[in-house]
């Protein structure tokens, strides 16, 4: 059975453009706000990627920490997160929903009834930060038994044997990760090299649908759109921060922003 | 049960993993962290057995740093309680004050090594911050120091020593803004610049690599206080505690090491947590208060955290001390029964200080205090013919301003 992350990039392969990824964080600012936020930006993203904030992240940069503080402030929880995902795909602009955290919290939760929990609700991929491989290999066969995508991140200074492995043990869909950064970083290596390793990698299964993360914005979004999908999530964050401080709706300012990214690779 | 093997480290005592006993330590990092912990694993492996590098930290370890430290007998505070005799290991009398320096020596070595131009570290009290900014200068090397705010306020004298060895200190204002913010920041540096920059992670926690190689380092502790206990009492006596503080666990690993192999009844391993203010919740001992296993840091342990596995937070009157999880080998020894673990409060630990700094000459930081105040519980308790060791891994003068502040004026 074709995942429903497989079949959105088959559609925007069609349409001869990048996936359109988004990144926010569940309960930030509010939990409600946040719900009404991926509901909105569900209009133009292809796909959405929902944060569970931790509290000691170790890859995170300034903006999405700021985010995750937000959001725990607020009182965020695991089943406050499902209860977001499950309003959210039953609502207008529901797209493929990938959740995003760090793996203490999955722990903690238990892995099967986290698991279970994310089928019951509606979660079509997981990104767990912590989480490489070979010490996935358990809980991303475990999600493959769910129907969940476990999304295999990739780094610049992943070694080509360690690609080729990772990618032999990957889903439909792969990160990977444009440069040496946490998040929020800006660009600091050109395109060119960025589009190049991603090629590289591309070659060694073609099928395998690859999206580039870290350090895009509505700027640099353009110079990558040769990419299978494009993620970006600190500049959002940045603009949850920005609305909040001058007292506009982020819910608008997101949606408006997220529009001008896919215009700029249409 | 647990066990602990014989005559193999107790560092080299995990799976193919990093695993310690199957659920201890492990490498739970970023995909781009994976290749430059792999690059030092290799390294250290070489390293550590490589003659040429042995013989150059020796030499640092010997005249540099200056061993052994001195292995002293606390006559006074022994009549003082009656019962065991009382011992300290003085590795305050290093060249770096604290058991740091060791792990800092040896990083910086790994560093120079590697080619590598920079360092980063956290720091909790300040002394692994303050020694590395020391050996980084004197090796050349280009450092930066991760501290929280609440630290960088409690300690800092030990700030002005750092930036005195030309060290940038960079001011950590998330979370808590003390040690577990400083190794999440630390952390989150190297992933971005983990090409030029060498980490050194200030304790035995981290990825598993960082374990190693500060056990291995701070291991020197135990060799010289072994050699010392059979030149004093001609063989190891049969009934010996070793009481360590234990913050992230790097102290007492260095002071246990080597009595790894001796039977449980004839060399007791006490490590003493933070226990944080008399009638507070809030203390820094997941060990003693049973905390579940979670994941800190890169590394399976037993770590302060709320059901949902929100990461929580410490209090201690020690900064040293004030971490939510504790080293992955602890957990081990802690299972397998090796160690017992305990905690004691702010209250007792100034008690202890006061109490050895007013009997003797020498003066415990707030860390070792806590580890003093286990022992004056016990000693009394024990027959005259048991030995009490205490690692005095610290010395008070960095906490002089809480001292006064807490107790009304500051003695040494
Ligand atoms: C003097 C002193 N003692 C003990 C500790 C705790 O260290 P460990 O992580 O080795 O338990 C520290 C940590 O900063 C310290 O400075």
């Amino acid at each position: 059975m074709t995942s429903k992350i497989l079949e959105t990039f088959l559609k925007c392969q069609k349409e001869q453009r990048p996936a359109l990824l988004t990144y926010t964080v569940a309960g930030d600012s509010t939990k409600k706000q946040s719900l009404e936020i991926i509901k909105s930006i569900g209009e133009h993203a292809d796909i959405i990627e929902l944060g569970f904030p931790h509290n000691t992240p170790i890859a995170d940069g300034g903006q999405i920490q700021e985010s995750s503080h937000r959001a725990l402030k607020n009182g965020i929880k695991l089943s406050d997160v499902f209860r977001l995902v499950k309003n959210f795909k039953q609502s207008k602009y529901a797209k493929p929903l990938i959740l995003m955290g760090y793996f203490n919290l999955i722990l903690q939760y238990g892995l099967l009834a986290f698991l279970k929990q994310c089928k019951k609700v509606g979660v079509d991929g997981l990104i767990i930060v912590d989480l490489p491989y070979p010490e996935n290999k358990y809980f991303a066969n475990q999600c493959k038994q769910h129907g969940i995508t476990f999304v295999q991140l990739l780094s610049p200074t992943t070694s080509k044997q360690r690609i080729k492995k990772i990618i032999k043990d990957s889903h439909d869909m792969i990160y990977y990760i444009s440069m040496l950064s946490t998040t929020g970083g800006k660009l600091k290596v050109p395109s060119k090299k960025i589009l190049a390793n991603y090629s590289q990698i591309k070659k060694i299964n073609s099928r395998k649908k690859i999206v580039i993360g870290f350090g895009i914005t509505t700027k640099t979004i353009v110079t990558l759109k040769k990419a299978d999908g494009l993620v970006v999530g600190s500049q959002l964050c940045k603009e949850i921060t920005r609305s909040l401080q001058i007292r506009q709706n982020p819910v608008t300012n997101l949606n408006r922003m997220v529009l001008n990214l896919k215009r700029k690779i249409i | 049960m647990i066990k602990i093997k014989k005559n193999i480290l107790l560092i080299d005592q995990h799976d193919k993993n990093g695993l310690w006993a199957g659920k201890f330590g492990g490498n739970w990092v970023p995909e781009t962290l994976k290749k430059p912990i792999e690059d030092l694993t290799q390294l250290f492996q070489k390293l550590r057995y490589d003659k040429q590098f042995l013989k150059q930290r020796n030499y640092y370890f010997d005249n540099y740093i200056g061993a052994p430290t001195p292995f002293i007998k606390l006559q006074n505070l022994t009549r003082h309680l009656g019962g065991a005799e009382i011992w300290a290991k003085v590795v305050s009398e290093n060249r770096g004050t604290a058991h740091k320096i060791y792990n800092a020596v040896v990083h910086c070595l790994i560093a120079k090594h590697a080619g590598k131009k920079y360092v980063c570290g956290d720091t909790g009290a300040g002394m692994a911050g303050k020694t590395l900014a020391m050996v980084a200068k004197k090796f050349g090397l280009k450092c930066k120091i991760f501290m929280g705010s609440k630290d960088i306020k409690r300690q800092k004298l030990n700030v002005e020593v750092m930036k005195k060895h030309g060290a940038e200190v960079i001011p950590v204002t998330t979370g808590s803004q003390t040690l577990v913010d400083a190794v999440s920041e630390c952390m989150r540096y190297w992933v971005a610049n983990c090409l030029s920059t060498h980490l050194v992670v200030g304790s035995t926690v981290g990825p598993n690599i960082f374990v190693k190689i500060c056990a291995w380092s701070t291991a020197q502790i135990s060799k010289e206080l072994k050699i010392q206990m059979i030149n004093i009492f001609k063989k190891i006596p049969k009934k010996v505690k070793l009481i360590n503080c234990v913050g992230g666990g790097s102290s007492a690993m260095g002071f246990w090491n080597e009595f790894m192999d001796y039977n449980l009844k004839q060399v007791e391993f006490i490590g003493v947590e933070a226990g944080g203010p008399k009638n507070s919740k809030l203390h820094a001992a997941p060990l003693t208060n049973n905390s579940k296993i979670g994941i800190l840091h890169g590394a399976k342990q037993y770590v302060m955290q709320n059901k949902e596995g929100q990461i929580s937070e410490t209090e201690s009157i020690s900064a040293g001390l004030d971490y939510p999880g504790v080293s992955p080998l602890h957990c081990f020894l802690k299972d397998a029964k090796r160690a017992r673990y305990t905690s004691a409060t702010d209250e007792d630990a100034l008690a202890a200080y006061q109490l050895v700094t007013t009997l003797e000459d020498i003066s415990p930081s707030l860390e070792p205090s806590h580890a003093f105040a286990e022992a004056i519980k016990l000693a009394p308790k024990l027959s005259p013919s048991a030995i009490i060791v205490v690692n005095s891994c610290g010395d008070s003068l960095k906490d002089k301003f809480i001292i006064k502040k807490r107790l009304g004026s500051y003695i040494r």
